[in-house]
C-alpha cells in the first residue's frame, strides 16, 4: 500500500460551479430517481443502499458477467425456496437489437424491503463505538470498586462456564451463518443489515470473551479456559451446540436467518440470557454481566429482530406468494421449534447451579414461549404444533 | 483500549473458533486450490472494542470535513471537468465495494483457518462502510455541484451503460467462480494491493488539484481501512504457496487477475486523471508516472517478485507489456479518445482539450499531438449541434472499433487485435491475454488439469448488440439519459450549460442508426472476416483508418 504524498496544488480558481449557480434542464434534479422510496420521501438510508446490488430484471441491460463455473451469476432468486412478488417473471431476453430495457422498477418485491434500522456505515460504526465503550467503563468501575468480591463462589463458577460457553454460539452463528448470508440475498438492503446483524453477533462473541479475560485477571479462582471444556463436553450445553451447528448447515439464506432469528433467538438465546443469566445475576451478587450481556440482548431485541420481521412480514403478506410463503415457513417452523425446544431443555439444569435460584426453568421456558408466540404473530404465522409439545 | 494489551486481548479471542462437533458449516462455494501443507498464517490483529470507536473516530473527520467543504463553498472552486467524470467513477465503485464485502464468505470454507475468518469478517464491514460512504459523497456532490445529472440517475445508468459493464468486472470478478481466484487473487492479491494505490491514493490528489478536497478525505480513509485487507490476502497467498499444486493456478489466476484489472482500471482511473484534471503544470506526475512508481516499483518490484522464492510464478511478461502499453501503445489516451467518441451514451459531460492541455500532452508523452491532436481539434469544433452530427458519426478519421468480448473495453490498439470463434460466435478481442483468459483460463480443465471449480465469463458482452440497427434517439431514451424537459441529453460534448447549446433528442434522431461490430462480424464469410481482421491491426494509431495499400 503506497501512503499519499504532499503535492502541490494549483492555485484555487473561481469556477462558479455550485448548486443554483445557473438554471438548465435537471438543475433543480437533486434526487436519486432511480428508485421509488420506502414512504413519502427518499431517506438518506435508502439513498445511501438502493438499488447498489444491480439487477438485470430492471436495469442491468448486458446482465451478469462473472459466473460460477455452472453458469449462474450474481445473487439469484433460488437461493432461497421463498418467493417474492415477480420472482416467477423470467429474466428478459437480450438479443441483437433486443434494447436494454427490463421490467419497470422494482421489477419484484424483493427491493421492497428496507431496514427499519437503516443500517449503512454512519449508523452502525456509532451504535457498536458507543456499546463497546459502555461495556469497557462499567466493567472499568466493576474493578475499581471491586465489585466481583461480591460473588457468590458458586456464581463464579457459573460464569466462567455458562456465560462463558454462549460467547461460543455468537461467534459461530454471527461467522458461519449471518456473515455468509451476506453473499446470497438477491437485494442490497437484505445483504447490509444481515452484515450488520453478523458484526452484532461477532462483537458480543469478543465482547464475553474480554469480560472473560477481566474475570480472569480480578478473581483468584476464576478459570478462564473452564468455557472451552464446558461447550466441548458438558452434556448441558450439547443440545445448543448441536442446534448451532445445525444452524451454520441450513443451505438456504432465509431459512438461516428465519431459524436463527425468529426460532432459535426467542427459544434459546432469550431463554439463557434473560430468563436465567439476566435474573440470576443480582441475587448472586453480580451487577456487572448483566451489562455486558444485555448489550447483546439489546442488539438481538431492538435491532436484529426487528429488521428480521419487516423482512418476513412482507413475503407473509406478499400479494402473489403470500400462501407459498406462509406455507414454507410453517415447515421450517416446525423443524426449527422442535429442535430450539430440545436444546432448550437440556439447558434446564442449569438452573439449579447458583446459589440463590432463579426463576423456574419451566416459568422461563413459558415466557420465552409466549414471547416466541407474540413474534408469530405479528408475522401472521400460527404457533408449531411442536411448541406445546 | 484499557489495561489489556491488545496481545492479550486478541489472544484471547482465539479462543472463540471452534471446530463443529455434530454438524457441518453449509457448503457453497468450490476451489480447486489445496490446503494441506499450509501452515496457518495470522492475519493482522484487530479486537472489535477497539475497531469501532476507532472507525467511528475516522468517520468524524469524514463527516466533518463535509460540513466545512458546504461552508466553505467547496463548489466555488471545483473544476467542472473533473467533477463531471466523477459522475462515472461514483456510480461504479459502490459495487465494487459491496461486492468485496459478499465475497468475504468465499474464503470461509475454502481457506482452513479461522483466524483468518475473523479477519475477514471485519473486511466484510469495512467494505459496507466503503460503499456506503462512497454512495453518501455522490449524494452531497448531487445536492451542491452545480450539474446534478448523471449523478441523479447514478445507479440505473451504470446498470446499463457501456461503461459501467466494463467496470462491474471490478466487483462480479470477486463472487464468483474458483473461490480463491476471485475473492483472494482477483480481489485481494491484485485488485486491493496493486490497484487500489490508483484508486484511493493516485485519484484524490488529482481531485484536491482541482478544486475537491472532499474526495481525498472520504478515500483516503477508505484506503487507511485497505491494509487490513492486504493482510488478509497475503497470508491467504503463503498458506496456498504451501502446497505445490497450487502453483500451476495461482500462474494462471495472476496472469488473468492482473490483465484484467490493468485493463479496466488503467482504462478508466488513467482517463481521470489524464483527461479529467484542469492541472498541467510540468511538475505533475502523469499517469504513466505514478503508474511506473506506485505499480511496477511498489507493487511488481517490492511485493510481487519477493514471492518468487516461495515458488510463485510472477507474469513478468504481462506487467512489461502493460507498461508497454501505457507508455508506447497510448492505452490511456486511446481509451480517453474512445470515451469522447462515444459521449452520446454517456451520463456525464466531457470536456473538450486546448492548446493548455495539449502542451502538457506533448511534455509528458512526446509525439502525444501528432497522433492525438487533430482528433481533439475536431471534437472541439463539432461540440455544440450546429447542422452536424455528433463526432462518432462524423468523418474525423476515426474508425468505431470493436469490442474485446473478455475485457469490454473496445480493441483500441488495433495491431494487437485478435480474433477467435468460440461457442459459435466469431469474437474479437483487445489482445493476446483476453483472448487466454476465454479461451484458456475459464474453462473446465487447464493445461490437461480438471479445474471444474473455474468460473465461467457469462452475460451479453458487447453493449452495442443489445441496439444494433436501433435509432440513436431511441437508444439514449431507453437508457434513460435525458434530463427534465424530456428532451436534453444529459451527457454533452461540452461544459457549456446553456440550453441553447446542448444537444437534445431531436439532434440525434436525425443521425445514422447504431451498429453493432460484433453483429457485422459474425454476418461476414470466413474470407471477409479474415479481410477485416487484416485490415482492422493496420488502422491506428487513434483510430486513424488503415492506411490505402499501394
Ligand atoms: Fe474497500
Ligand atoms: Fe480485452
Amino acid at each position: 500500500m503506497t501512503t499519499a504524498t504532499e503535492r502541490s496544488a494549483p492555485k484555487p480558481e473561481f469556477t462558479d460551479a455550485e448548486a443554483g449557480a445557473k438554471v438548465f434542464p435537471d438543475s433543480t434534479a437533486r434526487r436519486y430517481n432511480y428508485y421509488t422510496p420506502q414512504k413519502r420521501k427518499q431517506t438518506h438510508y435508502e439513498d445511501v443502499t438502493v438499488e447498489v446490488q444491480p439487477d438485470p430484471r430492471h436495469y442491468l441491460s448486458q446482465g451478469w458477467l462473472y459466473g460460477f463455473s455452472d453458469g449462474i451469476g450474481g445473487y439469484p432468486l433460488e437461493w432461497t425456496a421463498l418467493k417474492a412478488w415477480g420472482s416467477d417473471r423470467p429474466v428478459p431476453e437480450r438479443f441483437p437489437g433486443s434494447g436494454g430495457k427490463g421490467y419497470d422498477w422494482p421489477a419484484h418485491g424483493w427491493h421492497e424491503f428496507r431496514d427499519p434500522n437503516e443500517e449503512w456505515e454512519l449508523t452502525l460504526y456509532r451504535y457498536n463505538a458507543n456499546v463497546v465503550r459502555q461495556i469497557n467503563q462499567n466493567v472499568e468501575t466493576a474493578r475499581q470498586s471491586k465489585a466481583f468480591e461480591q460473588w457468590n463462589p458458586n456464581w463464579v463458577t457459573f460464569v466462567e462456564r455458562n456465560v462463558g460457553a454462549w460467547m461460543h454460539v455468537e461467534h459461530g452463528l454471527g461467522l458461519y451463518l449471518f456473515a455468509n448470508a451476506n453473499r446470497r440475498a438477491p437485494t442490497n438492503m437484505h445483504n447490509n443489515a444481515i452484515s450488520v446483524n453478523s458484526m452484532h453477533r461477532i462483537r458480543f462473541a469478543q465482547d464475553l470473551a474480554l469480560y472473560n479475560l477481566t474475570l480472569s485477571e480480578e478473581i483468584d479462582s476464576f478459570d478462564g479456559a473452564a468455557h472451552i471444556e464446558t461447550w466441548n463436553s458438558d452434556p448441558a450445553w450439547q443440545g445448543v451446540r448441536r442446534v448451532a451447528e445445525q444452524l451454520t448447515g441450513i443451505d438456504d439464506w432465509a431459512e438461516a436467518i428465519f431459524a436463527a432469528n425468529i426460532v432459535f433467538e426467542p427459544l434459546v438465546g432469550e431463554l439463557f440470557r434473560s430468563h436465567l443469566v439476566q435474573q440470576a445475576s443480582p441475587g448472586n451478587g453480580d451487577f456487572v454481566t448483566p451489562t455486558v450481556v444485555g448489550a447483546g440482548e439489546y442488539d438481538y431485541s431492538e435491532r436484529d429482530l426487528r429488521y428480521t420481521k419487516a423482512m418476513f412480514q412482507l413475503l407473509t403478506s406478499d400479494k402473489e406468494f403470500a400462501d407459498h410463503n406462509v406455507g414454507l415457513l410453517n415447515q421450517w417452523l416446525s423443524t426449527w421449534t422442535e429442535r430450539a425446544l430440545a436444546a432448550a431443555r437440556e439447558l434446564q439444569p442449569l438452573w439449579s447451579q447458583p446459589d440463590a435460584k432463579p426463576p423456574r426453568f419451566e416459568d422461563g421456558l413459558d415466557r420465552a414461549k409466549s414471547r416466541f408466540s407474540g413474534i408469530l404473530s405479528e408475522l401472521n404465522l400460527q404457533d408449531p404444533k411442536e411448541l406445546t409439545k | 483500549m484499557s489495561r489489556q494489551s491488545v496481545a492479550k486481548a486478541h489472544e484471547k479471542i482465539q479462543e472463540l473458533a471452534w471446530e463443529p462437533l455434530y454438524h457441518k458449516p453449509v457448503s457453497q462455494y468450490g476451489t480447486d486450490y489445496t490446503f494441506q501443507k499450509a501452515q496457518k498464517k495470522d492475519p493482522l490483529k484487530q479486537v472489535l472494542r477497539s475497531y469501532f470507536p476507532m472507525q467511528e473516530e475516522k468517520d468524524h473527520r469524514v463527516y466533518g470535513a463535509s460540513d466545512g467543504a458546504i461552508r466553505g463553498n467547496m463548489f466555488r472552486q471545483v473544476q467542472e471537468r473533473w467533477l463531471e467524470w466523477q459522475k462515472l467513477f461514483l456510480s461504479i465503485i459502490p459495487l465494487p465495494e459491496i461486492s468485496a464485502a459478499r465475497a468475504m464468505p468465499l474464503l470461509f470454507n475454502t481457506v482452513p483457518n479461522p483466524e483468518l475468518h475473523n479477519g475477514q469478517a471485519i473486511q466484510m464491514i469495512d467494505e459496507v462502510r466503503h460503499s456506503t460512504i462512497q454512495q453518501n459523497l455522490k449524494r452531497l456532490y448531487m445536492n451542491n455541484y452545480i450539474d446534478p445529472a448523471g449523478f441523479n440517475s447514478s445507479l440505473r445508468n451504470f446498470q446499463n451503460d457501456y461503461c459501467g459493464t466494463i467496470g462491474r468486472q471490478f466487483a462480479e470478478g470477486f463472487i464468483t467462480g474458483d473461490a480463491i481466484t476471485a475473492a483472494s487473487i482477483y480481489l485481494t492479491i491484485v485488485a486491493e494491493t496493486a490497484f487500489t494505490n490508483t484508486l484511493f491514493v493516485a485519484m484524490p490528489a488529482e481531485a484536491a488539484a482541482n478544486g475537491d478536497y472532499l474526495l481525498p478525505t472520504v478515500f483516503h480513509s477508505v484506503q487507511s481501512d485497505e491494509s487490513r485487507h492486504i493482510s488478509n490476502g497475503y497470508a491467504t497467498l503463503l498458506m496456498a504457496l504451501a502446497d505445490e499444486g497450487n502453483h500451476q493456478l495461482l500462474e494462471r489466476d495472476l496472469r488473468y487477475a492482473w490483465w484484467n484489472n490493468h485493463r479496466v482500471v488503467d482504462a478508466a482511473i488513467g482517463t481521470f486523471i489524464e483527461y479529467g484534471t484542469k492541472d498541467r503544470r510540468k511538475d505533475r506526475e502523469s499517469y504513466a508516472e505514478m503508474w511506473r512508481r506506485w505499480i511496477y516499483d511498489d507493487y511488481y518490484r517490492s511485493y510481487l517478485v519477493p514471492l518468487e522464492k516461495y515458488g510463485l510464478v510472477i507474469p513478468h511478461d504481462l506487467i512489461e507489456e502493460s507498461w508497454n502499453q501505457i507508455w508506447n501503445k497510448g492505452y490511456v489516451h486511446e481509451v480517453a479518445q474512445f470515451f469522447a467518441t462515444g459521449w452520446l451514451a454517456n451520463y456525464w459531460r466531457i470536456d473538450a482539450m486546448t492548446d493548455k492541455d495539449f502542451e502538457w500532452f506533448e511534455y509528458k508523452y512526446p509525439g502525444w499531438y501528432d497522433k492525438y491532436g487533430a482528433w481533439w481539434e475536431n471534437y472541439s469544433r463539432l461540440a455544440t449541434p450546429n447542422g452536424h452530427n455528433p463526432i462518432a458519426l462524423e468523418d474525423v478519421d476515426y474508425v468505431y472499433p470493436a469490442r474485446c468480448w473478455v475485457c469490454m473495453v473496445p480493441c483500441l490498439v488495433r495491431e494487437d487485435m485478435v480474433m477467435a470463434e468460440v461457442d459459435g460466435q466469431m469474437r474479437t478481442y483487445c489482445h493476446e491475454a483476453c483472448r487466454w483468459t476465454d479461451t484458456v483460463a475459464f474453462r473446465p480443465t487447464f493445461q490437461g488439469r480438471e479445474t471444474p471449480n473455474m468460473g465461467q465469463l457469462i452475460g451479453k458482452r458487447e453493449w452495442e448488440t443489445l441496439y444494433h440497427g436501433w435509432n440513436w434517439a431511441d437508444v439514449v431514451s431507453d437508457m434513460g439519459y435525458v434530463r427534465d424537459d424530456g428532451k436534453t441529453l444529459v451527457a454533452q460534448p461540452h461544459l457549456d450549460l446553456d440550453p441553447k447549446k446542448m444537444w437534445t433528442l431531436d439532434h440525434l434522431r436525425r443521425c445514422p442508426p447504431l451498429g453493432s461490430p460484433n453483429v457485422v462480424l459474425n454476418e461476414m464469410s470466413p474470407d471477409e472476416q479474415k479481410a477485416y481482421h487484416a485490415d482492422y491491426i493496420r488502422q491506428g494509431p487513434a483510430g486513424r483508418p488503415a492506411p490505402a495499400t499501394a
